[in-house]
């Protein structure tokens, strides 16, 4: 398939493996960001495919796997009340919250509604004009223009049934959280490209600077990512920090300024709180007061408020590349994708989950 | 539909009285016209002598009418597929409908010509059937169920336990092809394909491979819900043995390879209808390629992996690239990925 099968050839693939190999001689970490490289790493077989120099760590780049149970708790509340409909992408049904998952709210009556696109979540509100229409709105940079867009149609439609729960996060503070642990193992980042497609590459370059860290914006093909670990660990070896751009057919320098432009409208930052990680300051885009009548949180008072549950789950440590999943007690004893405990067992973006499929056997 | 006096589906209908006969003698028995039918008994008598396989299945697909086929033909083939699979030749359905009140009665009839079509196809005979009718919102438009009866081949010895190792695992064509279309069907997922659902029969492949091949078939099976990937894991489940497959040697079409990858799904997982996995003798599995290229659905068949003593209970995908991975285990339902 045209755009595809390039990026899936094995003697591209072959030619960057022995690059790899020629220029590594010394341990090193690399963090892929974003889920979709997780995904893209252990779908092609690639973590074997890497010198036993290279050990990749899977980041915290996995949307559902971020959100707080207490949001996840929320959005069952309201997808319970008879009034709602609550729509939301198809990977969030299973992720447990405090109590249950909105899978199992499903199965009590809930009407909860998996779709591709807000927008779709706007024309059922138009369709349903007795019922609230709740879009939980969760992802990365990579989806809050669309569920910014969201909002916008309602708005300029007059619509007053259509809301969202915001839940999203931002990449920039995330690194810059994982590297100011003391404990951090990580020497290098594949950033996550279809987030800089957005956002463009300003962000980074601060983050490269103070950290002293090689960050490659980085595609989800193998040969993408195989081109994005080589230029990380030719930048390691000769001692070098930049930021460079593996991931040139998609992103711009300045990323999509109408896209931007709609996020800013729309959402404000704030601190925000990650599930199994903590509270990050300043990562979390909440809808802004101009558009406070299209805010969830707002809307609906008395919402139920359950406090983050400390788990067992060990998915921060996980996430900050301190453990691999199966130096967790739990995996896959007690945490399986069938009974997770915590999120990245649950999505097929989730370390956890990955490692699981993987490493059966 | 002809000769109704109503534009819909009501209680009525499922309440045995004059409704019931008219919907009945105007639409199913004038369209699946048999003896049996006509003769309007409790039970249908068969004379059977020899080796039968029984099956039943229920459909419950929505949206009920999609490309390629209906909930109808649906439920004709997806009967035929189990008898055909463990080796039988199909003879009589019993056809059960349950239907939601509220049904438009020109969508039961284009179902219930389809399901007359799927019989006339495959020589079956709906001999037996039931209708019941139930409030809105008690159902999903029509649910319907069939049962088959099938003779079994005489050569037939299909049992996973007869799987070895070294034992080649064919495809009989592309996969996925039904559950993406029926996803871009659904509400809220409406995108542009010009795909169509596989839904056939498949008894006329299976008693051909079993004529010409015997007991070197080992093993059919029909990739529906979980797809692929669920077949071979209960092999392996079952078996103890292992399997390994080669991604190089799927045959995928580029618009089912595009569906999924833009829907995030992996179409090893995806359901299908009109498809089969064939295990058997390494020895005889290139004159099996053939037979399946020779059918007149089989273009695309590949032998895409064996069977294998290492990594028991487990199937290792070796990928496009060269690298390997075992695959997983679908886990309840299917849902797509975000990003």
């Amino acid at each position: 398939m045209k755009y595809l099968d390039e990026f899936r050839n094995a003697e591209l693939v072959d030619k960057l493996l022995s690059k790899i190999r020629k220029t590594v001689t010394r341990g090193w970490n690399i963090m892929e960001v974003c889920g979709g490289q997780t995904h893209g790493l252990v779908r092609h077989g690639i973590l074997d495919m890497l010198p036993p120099q290279i050990r990749m760590i899977h980041g915290p780049g996995c949307p559902v796997c971020v959100t707080p149970a207490a949001l996840i708790d929320m959005a069952i509340d309201l997808s319970l009340r008879p009034e709602v409909i609550l729509c939301t992408y198809g990977d969030m049904l299973r992720v447990p919250g405090n109590t249950i998952s909105m899978q199992q709210a499903r199965a009590k009556g809930a009407d909860i509604r998996i779709l591709y696109s807000p927008l779709e979540a706007v024309q059922i509100a138009v369709n349903n004009p007795g019922k609230e229409v709740v879009f939980f709105a969760v992802g990365f940079e990579t989806t809050a223009p669309a569920n910014a867009l969201s909002v916008l149609h309602a708005y300029k439609a007059g619509l007053s049934n259509y809301s969202i729960l915001s839940a999203h996060v931002m990449v920039p503070p995330a690194i810059e959280a994982i590297m100011s642990d003391p404990e951090t193992a990580i020497n290098g980042f594949l950033a996550a490209g279809h987030v800089c497609t957005v956002m463009g590459l300003s962000e980074y370059e601060p983050l490269v600077k103070r950290w002293k860290v090689p960050i490659v914006v980085t595609g989800f093909e193998p040969v993408d990512l195989l081109e994005g670990i080589w230029m990380v660990v030719s930048q390691l070896e000769k001692g070098e920090y930049k930021l460079e751009n593996q991931y040139r057919r998609v992103v711009e320098k300045d990323g999509n300024r109408k896209a931007i432009e709609l996020v800013r409208d729309v959402f404000e930052h704030r601190s925000r709180e990650w599930r199994g990680i903590g509270e990050i300051p300043l990562s979390g885009l909440f809808v802004r007061d101009k558009f406070r009548d299209y805010d969830a949180l707002i809307k609906f008072d008395n919402l139920v408020k359950h406090a983050e549950s400390q788990y067992d789950c060990r998915s921060g440590d996980v996430m900050k590349g301190k453990i691999k999943p199966p130096e967790c007690p739990h995996f896959g004893t007690k945490c399986t994708p069938e009974f997770p405990l915590g999120a990245p067992m649950v999505s097929s973006e989730g370390a956890c989950a990955a490692y699981f499929q993987y490493a059966q056997k | 539909m002809p000769f109704q006096d109503f534009d819909t589906i009501t209680l009525g209908h499922g309440g045995g009285g004059k409704l019931t006969q008219k919907l009945l003698e105007k639409g199913v028995f004038s369209l699946l016209n048999n003896d049996w039918l006509n003769s309007q008994g409790d039970a249908a008598n068969l004379f059977l002598n020899g080796e039968y396989a029984f099956s039943t299945d229920s459909f419950v697909v929505s949206p009920i009418i999609f490309p390629g086929g209906t909930i109808g033909d649906l439920a004709v083939n997806g009967t035929i597929n189990d008898l055909a699979v463990s080796g039988a030749a199909p003879i009589y359905l019993s056809l059960s409908f349950i239907l939601e009140e509220g049904l438009p009665m020109n969508q039961f009839w284009e179902i219930l010509v389809s399901i007359r079509d799927a019989c006339i196809r495959t020589g079956v005979k709906v001999v037996t059937g039931d209708t019941k009718v139930v409030e809105k919102g008690k159902g999903d438009k029509i649910f319907i169920n069939t049962t088959g009866i099938g003779k079994i081949h005489p050569k037939a010895r299909l049992s996973m336990k007869n799987i070895r190792s070294g034992d080649k695992i064919l495809l009989s064509g592309a996969p996925a092809r039904h559950g993406v279309t029926i996803m871009s069907k659904r509400q809220g997922l409406e995108f542009e394909t010009t795909l169509t659902s596989d839904t056939r029969p498949l008894h006329e492949i299976c008693q051909q491979l079993l004529d010409e091949f015997g007991n070197s078939v080992r093993f059919m099976r029909d990739p529906t819900r979980g797809g692929v990937a669920t077949v071979l894991h209960d092999v392996v489940r079952q078996t103890g043995l292992g399997i390994e497959i080669h991604e190089n040697s799927l045959p995928l079409e580029n618009e089912v390879a595009g569906a999924c990858e833009m829907l995030g799904l992996d179409p090893l997982f995806v359901a299908n209808e009109g498809l089969f996995v064939c295990i058997v003798n390494h020895e005889i599995s290139e004159n099996c390629l053939r037979t399946l290229h020779s059918w007149e659905n089989g273009s695309q068949a590949s032998i895409i992996g064996e069977i294998v003593d290492e990594h028991p209970g487990g199937v290792l995908l070796h990928s496009k690239i060269g690298g390997k991975r075992m695959l997983p285990q679908a886990s309840g339902e299917l849902l797509p990925r975000i990003c």
